[in-house]
Protein backbone atom coordinates (compact mmCIF):
# COMPACT_ATOMS: atom_id res chain seq x y z
CA UNK A 1 0.00 0.00 0.00
CA UNK A 2 1.25 3.49 -0.77
CA UNK A 3 2.77 5.70 1.88
CA UNK A 4 1.09 8.91 3.04
CA UNK A 5 1.43 11.63 0.43
CA UNK A 6 4.75 13.43 0.63
CA UNK A 7 4.99 17.15 1.24
CA UNK A 8 7.87 19.54 0.74
CA UNK A 9 8.76 22.93 2.16
CA UNK A 10 9.08 26.21 0.29
CA UNK A 11 10.13 29.55 1.70
CA UNK A 12 8.09 32.71 1.52
CA UNK A 13 8.96 36.10 3.09
CA UNK A 14 7.92 36.35 6.73
CA UNK A 15 5.81 39.53 6.23
CA UNK A 16 3.90 37.74 3.46
CA UNK A 17 3.38 34.74 5.73
CA UNK A 18 2.02 37.06 8.43
CA UNK A 19 -0.32 38.76 5.96
CA UNK A 20 -1.68 35.43 4.81
CA UNK A 21 -2.07 34.22 8.36
CA UNK A 22 -4.11 37.30 9.22
CA UNK A 23 -6.12 36.98 6.03
CA UNK A 24 -7.22 33.38 6.58
CA UNK A 25 -8.55 33.98 10.07
CA UNK A 26 -12.24 33.09 10.19
CA UNK A 27 -12.14 31.38 6.79
CA UNK A 28 -12.26 27.64 6.19
CA UNK A 29 -8.49 27.48 5.77
CA UNK A 30 -6.78 25.96 8.75
CA UNK A 31 -3.19 26.80 7.85
CA UNK A 32 -1.10 29.07 5.68
CA UNK A 33 0.12 25.98 3.84
CA UNK A 34 -3.45 25.02 2.93
CA UNK A 35 -4.17 28.50 1.64
CA UNK A 36 -0.95 28.73 -0.36
CA UNK A 37 -1.63 25.28 -1.87
CA UNK A 38 -5.15 26.38 -2.82
CA UNK A 39 -3.98 29.60 -4.45
CA UNK A 40 -1.13 27.95 -6.34
CA UNK A 41 -3.41 25.25 -7.68
CA UNK A 42 -5.79 27.93 -8.87
CA UNK A 43 -3.02 29.94 -10.53
CA UNK A 44 -1.48 26.91 -12.25
CA UNK A 45 -4.88 25.75 -13.49
CA UNK A 46 -5.66 29.16 -14.99
CA UNK A 47 -2.26 29.26 -16.72
CA UNK A 48 -2.87 25.80 -18.18
CA UNK A 49 -6.29 26.88 -19.39
CA UNK A 50 -4.64 29.55 -21.52
CA UNK A 51 -2.51 27.00 -23.34
CA UNK A 52 -3.57 25.89 -26.79
CA UNK A 53 -6.28 23.24 -26.96
CA UNK A 54 -5.63 19.80 -28.37
CA UNK A 55 -5.87 19.64 -32.15
CA UNK A 56 -7.30 16.70 -34.08
CA UNK A 57 -5.88 15.78 -37.44
CA UNK A 58 -7.98 17.09 -40.33
CA UNK A 59 -8.70 13.58 -41.52
CA UNK A 60 -9.84 12.48 -38.08
CA UNK A 61 -11.99 15.55 -37.63
CA UNK A 62 -13.64 15.02 -41.01
CA UNK A 63 -14.44 11.42 -40.11
CA UNK A 64 -16.04 12.54 -36.85
CA UNK A 65 -18.06 15.21 -38.67
CA UNK A 66 -19.34 12.61 -41.12
CA UNK A 67 -20.59 10.45 -38.25
CA UNK A 68 -22.19 13.44 -36.54
CA UNK A 69 -23.97 14.34 -39.79
CA UNK A 70 -25.11 10.74 -40.28
CA UNK A 71 -26.54 10.70 -36.78
CA UNK A 72 -28.31 14.02 -37.29
CA UNK A 73 -26.21 16.06 -34.86
CA UNK A 74 -24.93 18.31 -37.67
CA UNK A 75 -26.69 19.53 -40.83
CA UNK B 1 -13.13 27.37 -26.59
CA UNK B 2 -14.27 24.02 -25.22
CA UNK B 3 -12.67 22.69 -22.03
CA UNK B 4 -9.16 21.39 -22.08
CA UNK B 5 -9.16 17.66 -21.28
CA UNK B 6 -8.61 16.84 -17.62
CA UNK B 7 -4.91 16.39 -16.99
CA UNK B 8 -4.03 18.13 -20.26
CA UNK B 9 -4.53 15.50 -22.97
CA UNK B 10 -7.47 13.47 -24.17
CA UNK B 11 -6.63 9.82 -23.63
CA UNK B 12 -7.40 7.34 -26.39
CA UNK B 13 -6.47 3.74 -25.79
CA UNK B 14 -7.87 1.98 -28.82
CA UNK B 15 -5.56 -0.33 -30.74
CA UNK B 16 -5.13 -0.02 -34.49
CA UNK B 17 -6.91 -2.68 -36.61
CA UNK B 18 -3.76 -4.66 -37.50
CA UNK B 19 -2.55 -4.78 -33.90
CA UNK B 20 -6.01 -5.84 -32.81
CA UNK B 21 -6.07 -8.70 -35.29
CA UNK B 22 -2.65 -9.85 -34.16
CA UNK B 23 -3.57 -9.74 -30.46
CA UNK B 24 -6.82 -11.59 -31.08
CA UNK B 25 -5.03 -14.25 -33.13
CA UNK B 26 -2.75 -14.79 -30.14
CA UNK B 27 -5.48 -14.62 -27.51
CA UNK B 28 -4.89 -18.13 -26.17
CA UNK B 29 -1.38 -17.09 -25.13
CA UNK B 30 -2.67 -14.50 -22.65
CA UNK B 31 -4.06 -15.15 -19.18
CA UNK B 32 -7.83 -14.64 -19.39
CA UNK B 33 -9.55 -12.36 -16.87
CA UNK B 34 -13.33 -12.07 -16.73
CA UNK B 35 -14.69 -8.68 -15.70
CA UNK B 36 -18.22 -7.59 -14.84
CA UNK B 37 -20.31 -5.14 -16.82
CA UNK B 38 -19.52 -2.17 -14.60
CA UNK B 39 -15.77 -2.65 -15.00
CA UNK B 40 -16.19 -3.20 -18.73
CA UNK B 41 -17.98 0.15 -18.94
CA UNK B 42 -15.17 1.77 -16.93
CA UNK B 43 -12.70 0.28 -19.35
CA UNK B 44 -14.59 1.68 -22.32
CA UNK B 45 -14.64 5.09 -20.65
CA UNK B 46 -10.89 4.95 -20.05
CA UNK B 47 -10.25 3.95 -23.66
CA UNK B 48 -12.36 6.77 -25.09
CA UNK B 49 -10.99 9.45 -22.79
CA UNK B 50 -14.12 9.96 -20.68
CA UNK B 51 -11.84 9.34 -17.69
CA UNK B 52 -8.80 11.28 -18.99
CA UNK B 53 -6.04 11.35 -17.80
CA UNK B 54 -6.45 7.70 -16.69
CA UNK B 55 -4.85 5.28 -19.12
CA UNK B 56 -5.85 2.23 -17.12
CA UNK B 57 -7.01 1.03 -13.73
CA UNK B 58 -5.39 2.70 -10.72
CA UNK B 59 -2.17 1.46 -9.19
CA UNK B 60 -1.78 1.62 -5.40
CA UNK B 61 -0.15 5.07 -5.24
CA UNK B 62 -2.98 6.65 -7.17
CA UNK B 63 -5.61 4.57 -5.38
CA UNK B 64 -4.42 5.61 -1.93
CA UNK B 65 -4.01 9.22 -2.98
CA UNK B 66 -7.59 9.27 -4.32
CA UNK B 67 -8.88 7.86 -1.03
CA UNK B 68 -6.84 10.22 1.15
CA UNK B 69 -6.66 13.43 -0.89
CA UNK B 70 -9.23 13.14 -3.70
CA UNK B 71 -6.35 13.60 -6.12
CA UNK B 72 -4.18 11.35 -8.24
CA UNK B 73 -0.60 10.96 -7.09
CA UNK B 74 0.44 13.79 -9.46
CA UNK B 75 -2.08 16.16 -7.76
CA UNK B 76 -4.71 16.03 -10.52
CA UNK B 77 -8.19 16.20 -8.93
CA UNK B 78 -9.79 12.72 -8.92
CA UNK B 79 -12.44 11.61 -6.47
CA UNK B 80 -13.69 8.13 -7.43
CA UNK B 81 -11.27 5.17 -7.47
CA UNK B 82 -11.44 3.50 -10.88
CA UNK B 83 -10.16 0.08 -9.96
CA UNK B 84 -10.24 -3.46 -11.22
CA UNK B 85 -10.69 -6.16 -8.59
CA UNK B 86 -9.99 -9.87 -8.91
CA UNK B 87 -10.67 -12.71 -6.52
CA UNK B 88 -7.45 -14.62 -7.09
CA UNK B 89 -4.97 -13.42 -9.72
CA UNK B 90 -3.99 -15.98 -12.37
CA UNK B 91 -1.16 -13.73 -13.58
CA UNK B 92 1.81 -11.79 -12.23
CA UNK B 93 3.02 -8.21 -12.27
CA UNK B 94 4.60 -7.52 -15.65
CA UNK B 95 2.19 -9.83 -17.51
CA UNK B 96 -0.17 -8.74 -20.24
CA UNK B 97 -3.65 -10.23 -19.86
CA UNK B 98 -6.83 -10.16 -21.93
CA UNK B 99 -9.94 -8.86 -20.25
CA UNK B 100 -13.20 -10.55 -21.24
CA UNK B 101 -16.80 -9.67 -20.66
CA UNK B 102 -19.58 -12.11 -21.59
CA UNK B 103 -17.12 -14.16 -23.64
CA UNK B 104 -15.94 -11.16 -25.66
CA UNK B 105 -12.27 -10.12 -25.42
CA UNK B 106 -12.55 -6.39 -24.87
CA UNK B 107 -9.09 -5.23 -23.88
CA UNK B 108 -5.48 -6.05 -23.26
CA UNK B 109 -4.14 -4.91 -19.91
CA UNK B 110 -0.52 -4.55 -18.88
CA UNK B 111 -0.39 -5.58 -15.22
CA UNK B 112 1.77 -3.04 -13.46
CA UNK B 113 0.77 -3.92 -9.92
CA UNK B 114 -1.29 -6.39 -7.91
CA UNK B 115 -2.17 -5.13 -4.43
CA UNK B 116 -4.48 -5.66 -1.50
CA UNK B 117 -6.66 -2.99 0.06
CA UNK B 118 -8.93 -2.32 2.99
CA UNK B 119 -12.59 -2.48 1.91
CA UNK B 120 -13.84 -0.67 4.99
CA UNK B 121 -11.42 2.19 4.43
CA UNK B 122 -12.48 2.33 0.76
CA UNK B 123 -16.15 2.51 1.75
CA UNK B 124 -15.78 5.09 4.50
CA UNK B 125 -13.53 7.42 2.55
CA UNK B 126 -15.48 7.30 -0.71
CA UNK B 127 -19.06 6.85 0.53
CA UNK B 128 -18.70 8.31 4.04
CA UNK B 129 -20.28 5.16 5.42
CA UNK B 130 -19.68 1.43 5.64
CA UNK B 131 -23.40 0.67 5.86
CA UNK B 132 -23.97 -2.30 3.55
CA UNK B 133 -27.42 -0.91 2.74
CA UNK B 134 -25.63 1.76 0.68
CA UNK B 135 -25.46 0.34 -2.90
CA UNK B 136 -21.90 1.62 -3.45
CA UNK B 137 -20.71 0.12 -0.17
CA UNK B 138 -22.41 -3.19 -0.98
CA UNK B 139 -20.58 -3.26 -4.30
CA UNK B 140 -17.21 -2.64 -2.61
CA UNK B 141 -17.83 -5.32 0.02
CA UNK B 142 -18.53 -7.85 -2.74
CA UNK B 143 -15.35 -7.03 -4.64
CA UNK B 144 -12.40 -9.40 -4.89
CA UNK B 145 -9.59 -9.06 -2.38
CA UNK B 146 -6.99 -7.92 -4.91
CA UNK B 147 -6.82 -4.83 -7.08
CA UNK B 148 -4.80 -4.77 -10.28
CA UNK B 149 -3.41 -1.60 -11.77
CA UNK B 150 -2.06 -0.95 -15.22
CA UNK B 151 -2.73 0.51 -18.65
CA UNK B 152 -5.34 -0.89 -21.00
CA UNK B 153 -5.89 -1.03 -24.74
CA UNK B 154 -9.39 -1.48 -26.13
CA UNK B 155 -9.82 -4.33 -28.59
CA UNK B 156 -13.59 -4.55 -29.00
CA UNK B 157 -16.48 -2.24 -28.24
CA UNK B 158 -19.12 -3.68 -25.95
CA UNK B 159 -22.52 -4.27 -27.54
CA UNK B 160 -24.45 -1.02 -27.20
CA UNK B 161 -28.18 -0.87 -27.96
CA UNK B 162 -27.95 2.93 -27.88
CA UNK B 163 -24.85 3.35 -30.07
CA UNK B 164 -26.47 6.03 -32.22
CA UNK B 165 -27.02 8.20 -29.15
CA UNK B 166 -23.62 7.55 -27.57
CA UNK B 167 -21.05 10.20 -28.36
CA UNK B 168 -17.42 9.96 -27.27
CA UNK B 169 -15.36 12.94 -26.11
CA UNK B 170 -13.67 13.21 -29.51
CA UNK B 171 -17.11 13.54 -31.07
CA UNK B 172 -18.69 15.93 -28.59
CA UNK B 173 -15.63 18.18 -28.85
CA UNK B 174 -15.94 18.37 -32.64
CA UNK B 175 -19.71 18.81 -32.32
CA UNK B 176 -19.42 21.79 -29.96
CA UNK B 177 -16.78 23.36 -32.18
CA UNK B 178 -18.96 22.94 -35.28
CA UNK B 179 -21.96 24.39 -33.47
CA UNK B 180 -19.81 27.40 -32.59
CA UNK B 181 -20.28 26.97 -28.85
CA UNK B 182 -17.48 28.37 -26.73
CA UNK B 183 -19.22 27.79 -23.43
CA UNK B 184 -21.21 24.64 -22.80
CA UNK B 185 -23.13 23.58 -19.71
CA UNK B 186 -23.57 19.85 -19.17
CA UNK B 187 -26.49 18.26 -17.35
CA UNK B 188 -26.25 14.76 -15.93
CA UNK B 189 -29.45 12.80 -15.59
CA UNK B 190 -30.93 9.35 -14.93
CA UNK B 191 -34.53 10.46 -15.31
CA UNK B 192 -37.17 11.37 -17.84
CA UNK B 193 -37.46 15.15 -17.64
CA UNK B 194 -40.04 17.01 -15.63
CA UNK B 195 -40.57 20.76 -15.67
CA UNK B 196 -38.23 21.25 -12.70
CA UNK B 197 -35.36 19.78 -14.71
CA UNK B 198 -36.25 21.99 -17.65
CA UNK B 199 -36.20 25.09 -15.46
CA UNK B 200 -32.75 24.28 -14.06
CA UNK B 201 -31.33 23.53 -17.51
CA UNK B 202 -32.73 26.67 -19.08
CA UNK B 203 -31.62 28.83 -16.16
CA UNK B 204 -28.07 27.54 -16.76
CA UNK B 205 -28.33 27.92 -20.53
CA UNK B 206 -29.09 31.60 -20.07
CA UNK B 207 -25.44 32.15 -19.22
CA UNK B 208 -23.68 29.97 -21.81
CA UNK B 209 -23.77 29.21 -25.55
CA UNK B 210 -25.01 25.64 -25.43
CA UNK B 211 -26.74 23.06 -23.27
CA UNK B 212 -25.48 19.48 -23.34
CA UNK B 213 -27.93 16.96 -21.86
CA UNK B 214 -25.99 13.82 -21.12
CA UNK B 215 -28.12 11.02 -19.66
CA UNK B 216 -26.31 8.15 -18.02
CA UNK B 217 -27.38 4.82 -19.40
CA UNK B 218 -26.69 1.52 -17.74
CA UNK B 219 -27.56 -0.48 -14.68
CA UNK B 220 -30.72 0.78 -13.07
CA UNK B 221 -32.68 0.25 -9.89
CA UNK B 222 -36.18 -1.22 -9.90
CA UNK B 223 -38.68 1.55 -10.58
CA UNK B 224 -36.24 3.75 -12.53
CA UNK B 225 -37.14 4.86 -16.04
CA UNK B 226 -35.86 2.52 -18.75
CA UNK B 227 -33.04 3.91 -20.88
CA UNK B 228 -35.11 4.15 -24.08
CA UNK B 229 -37.84 6.04 -22.21
CA UNK B 230 -35.35 8.66 -21.01
CA UNK B 231 -34.02 9.18 -24.51
CA UNK B 232 -37.41 9.39 -26.19
CA UNK B 233 -38.79 11.68 -23.47
CA UNK B 234 -35.88 14.09 -23.95
CA UNK B 235 -36.30 13.97 -27.72
CA UNK B 236 -39.90 15.08 -27.26
CA UNK B 237 -38.84 17.88 -24.94
CA UNK B 238 -36.16 19.02 -27.39
CA UNK B 239 -38.58 18.97 -30.30
CA UNK B 240 -41.17 21.15 -28.62
CA UNK B 241 -39.40 23.29 -26.05
CA UNK B 242 -35.67 23.75 -26.78
CA UNK B 243 -33.93 26.05 -29.24
CA UNK B 244 -32.39 23.81 -31.92
CA UNK B 245 -29.11 25.70 -32.12
CA UNK B 246 -28.51 25.86 -28.38
CA UNK B 247 -29.12 22.38 -27.01
CA UNK B 248 -28.03 18.86 -27.83
CA UNK B 249 -28.56 15.39 -26.42
CA UNK B 250 -26.13 12.47 -26.26
CA UNK B 251 -25.76 9.60 -23.83
CA UNK B 252 -22.87 8.09 -21.90
CA UNK B 253 -22.60 4.64 -20.36
CA UNK B 254 -21.57 4.68 -16.75
CA UNK B 255 -22.31 2.75 -13.57
CA UNK B 256 -23.47 5.02 -10.79
CA UNK B 257 -21.62 4.71 -7.47
CA UNK B 258 -24.02 6.87 -5.42
CA UNK B 259 -21.02 8.50 -3.76
CA UNK B 260 -22.77 11.89 -3.46
CA UNK B 261 -20.29 14.79 -3.19
CA UNK B 262 -17.28 12.86 -4.46
CA UNK B 263 -19.23 11.51 -7.39
CA UNK B 264 -20.55 14.97 -8.30
CA UNK B 265 -16.95 16.04 -8.92
CA UNK B 266 -16.36 12.86 -10.93
CA UNK B 267 -19.41 13.59 -13.07
CA UNK B 268 -18.05 17.08 -13.73
CA UNK B 269 -14.66 15.67 -14.77
CA UNK B 270 -16.33 13.28 -17.24
CA UNK B 271 -18.18 16.21 -18.86
CA UNK B 272 -15.04 18.35 -18.87
CA UNK B 273 -13.41 15.62 -20.94
CA UNK B 274 -16.37 15.78 -23.29
CA UNK B 275 -15.67 19.48 -23.77
CA UNK B 276 -18.16 21.10 -21.38
CA UNK B 277 -17.01 24.28 -19.66
CA UNK B 278 -19.77 24.29 -17.04
CA UNK B 279 -21.58 21.60 -15.10
CA UNK B 280 -24.90 21.73 -13.26
CA UNK B 281 -24.58 20.32 -9.77
CA UNK B 282 -27.95 19.27 -8.50
CA UNK B 283 -29.48 19.07 -5.07
CA UNK B 284 -28.30 15.83 -3.42
CA UNK B 285 -26.28 15.12 -6.54
CA UNK B 286 -25.46 11.39 -6.96
CA UNK B 287 -26.87 10.75 -3.51
CA UNK B 288 -28.92 7.88 -2.21
CA UNK B 289 -30.98 7.64 0.98
CA UNK B 290 -29.93 10.15 3.64
CA UNK B 291 -26.19 9.57 3.53
CA UNK B 292 -25.35 13.07 2.28
CA UNK B 293 -26.65 16.55 3.01
CA UNK B 294 -28.75 18.10 0.21
CA UNK B 295 -26.08 20.66 -0.69
CA UNK B 296 -22.95 18.76 0.39
CA UNK B 297 -21.95 18.27 -3.23
CA UNK B 298 -21.88 22.05 -3.72
CA UNK B 299 -19.44 22.43 -0.85
CA UNK B 300 -17.20 19.69 -2.20
CA UNK B 301 -16.30 21.81 -5.24
CA UNK B 302 -14.59 24.32 -2.95
CA UNK B 303 -11.72 21.84 -2.65
CA UNK B 304 -10.91 22.05 -6.33
CA UNK B 305 -9.84 25.50 -7.55
CA UNK B 306 -7.96 23.65 -10.30
CA UNK B 307 -10.84 21.50 -11.57
CA UNK B 308 -11.00 23.26 -14.95
CA UNK B 309 -14.79 23.16 -15.25
CA UNK B 310 -17.13 25.64 -13.61
CA UNK B 311 -19.83 24.16 -11.39
CA UNK B 312 -23.22 25.85 -11.62
CA UNK B 313 -25.24 25.63 -8.46
CA UNK B 314 -28.85 26.12 -9.38
CA UNK B 315 -31.40 25.58 -6.69
CA UNK B 316 -34.19 23.07 -6.97
CA UNK B 317 -37.16 24.45 -8.86
CA UNK B 318 -40.76 24.30 -7.71
CA UNK B 319 -44.04 25.74 -8.88
CA UNK B 320 -45.36 28.72 -6.92
CA UNK B 321 -49.09 29.30 -7.17
CA UNK B 322 -48.66 32.96 -6.24
CA UNK B 323 -45.83 33.60 -8.74
CA UNK B 324 -47.70 31.53 -11.31
CA UNK B 325 -44.60 29.78 -12.57
CA UNK B 326 -41.46 27.80 -11.84
CA UNK B 327 -39.18 29.47 -9.29
CA UNK B 328 -36.64 28.56 -6.67
CA UNK B 329 -36.15 29.43 -3.03
CA UNK B 330 -33.80 32.29 -3.87
CA UNK B 331 -36.21 34.19 -6.07
CA UNK B 332 -39.62 33.42 -4.59
CA UNK B 333 -40.81 35.53 -1.63
CA UNK B 334 -43.99 33.54 -0.94
CA UNK B 335 -44.69 31.18 1.94
CA UNK B 336 -44.52 27.41 1.58
CA UNK B 337 -48.26 26.90 1.24
CA UNK B 338 -48.05 28.34 -2.28
CA UNK B 339 -45.25 25.98 -3.32
CA UNK B 340 -45.71 22.72 -5.21
CA UNK B 341 -42.57 20.59 -5.23
CA UNK B 342 -42.20 18.21 -8.13
CA UNK B 343 -41.46 14.81 -6.73
CA UNK B 344 -40.08 12.18 -9.09
CA UNK B 345 -41.65 9.45 -6.96
CA UNK B 346 -45.05 11.13 -7.07
CA UNK B 347 -44.77 11.59 -10.83
CA UNK B 348 -43.93 7.92 -11.30
CA UNK B 349 -46.95 6.92 -9.24
CA UNK B 350 -49.22 9.15 -11.34
CA UNK B 351 -47.81 7.73 -14.56
CA UNK B 352 -48.21 4.16 -13.33
CA UNK B 353 -51.84 4.92 -12.51
CA UNK B 354 -52.32 6.32 -16.03
CA UNK B 355 -53.00 9.78 -14.61
CA UNK B 356 -51.67 12.76 -16.57
CA UNK B 357 -49.57 15.06 -14.37
CA UNK B 358 -50.47 18.76 -14.44
CA UNK B 359 -48.58 20.78 -17.07
CA UNK B 360 -46.56 22.62 -14.45
CA UNK B 361 -45.09 19.25 -13.48
CA UNK B 362 -44.59 17.48 -16.79
CA UNK B 363 -44.93 18.61 -20.39
CA UNK B 364 -47.85 16.79 -22.06
CA UNK B 365 -45.60 15.77 -24.98
CA UNK B 366 -43.20 14.12 -22.54
CA UNK B 367 -46.05 12.35 -20.77
CA UNK B 368 -47.39 11.08 -24.12
CA UNK B 369 -44.02 9.54 -24.92
CA UNK B 370 -43.75 7.86 -21.54
CA UNK B 371 -47.32 6.60 -21.79
CA UNK B 372 -46.59 5.11 -25.22
CA UNK B 373 -44.37 2.50 -23.55
CA UNK B 374 -46.16 -0.54 -22.22
CA UNK B 375 -43.98 -0.46 -19.14
CA UNK B 376 -41.68 2.55 -18.92
CA UNK B 377 -40.07 1.46 -15.65
CA UNK B 378 -37.42 -1.09 -14.77
CA UNK B 379 -39.03 -4.16 -13.18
Amino acid sequence: MAEEKKYTTVSIPKPLYDKIKARIEGTGFTSVSDYVTYVLREVLASLEEEEKEEVFSEEEEEKVKERLRALGYLD
Amino acid sequence: MVSKPHGGRLVRRIVADRTRERILSEQKEYPRVEIDHGRAIDLENIAHGVYSPLKGFLTSNDFQSVLDHMRLDDDTPWTIPIVLDVKEPNFEEGDAVLLYHDGLPIARMHIEEIYTYDKKEFAIKVFKTDDPAHPGVARVMNMGNYLVGGEIELLNELPNPFAKYTLRPVETRVLFKELGWRTIVAFQTRNAPHVGHEYVQKAALTFVDGLFINPVLGKKKKGDYKDEVIIKAYEALFKHYYPKDAATLATVRYEMRYAGPREAVHHAIMRKNMGATHFIVGRDHAGVGDYYGPYEAWEMFENFPDLGITPMFIREAFYCRKCGGMVNAKICPHPKEFHVHISGTKLRKMIMAGEQPPEYMMRPEVFEVIRSFENPFVE
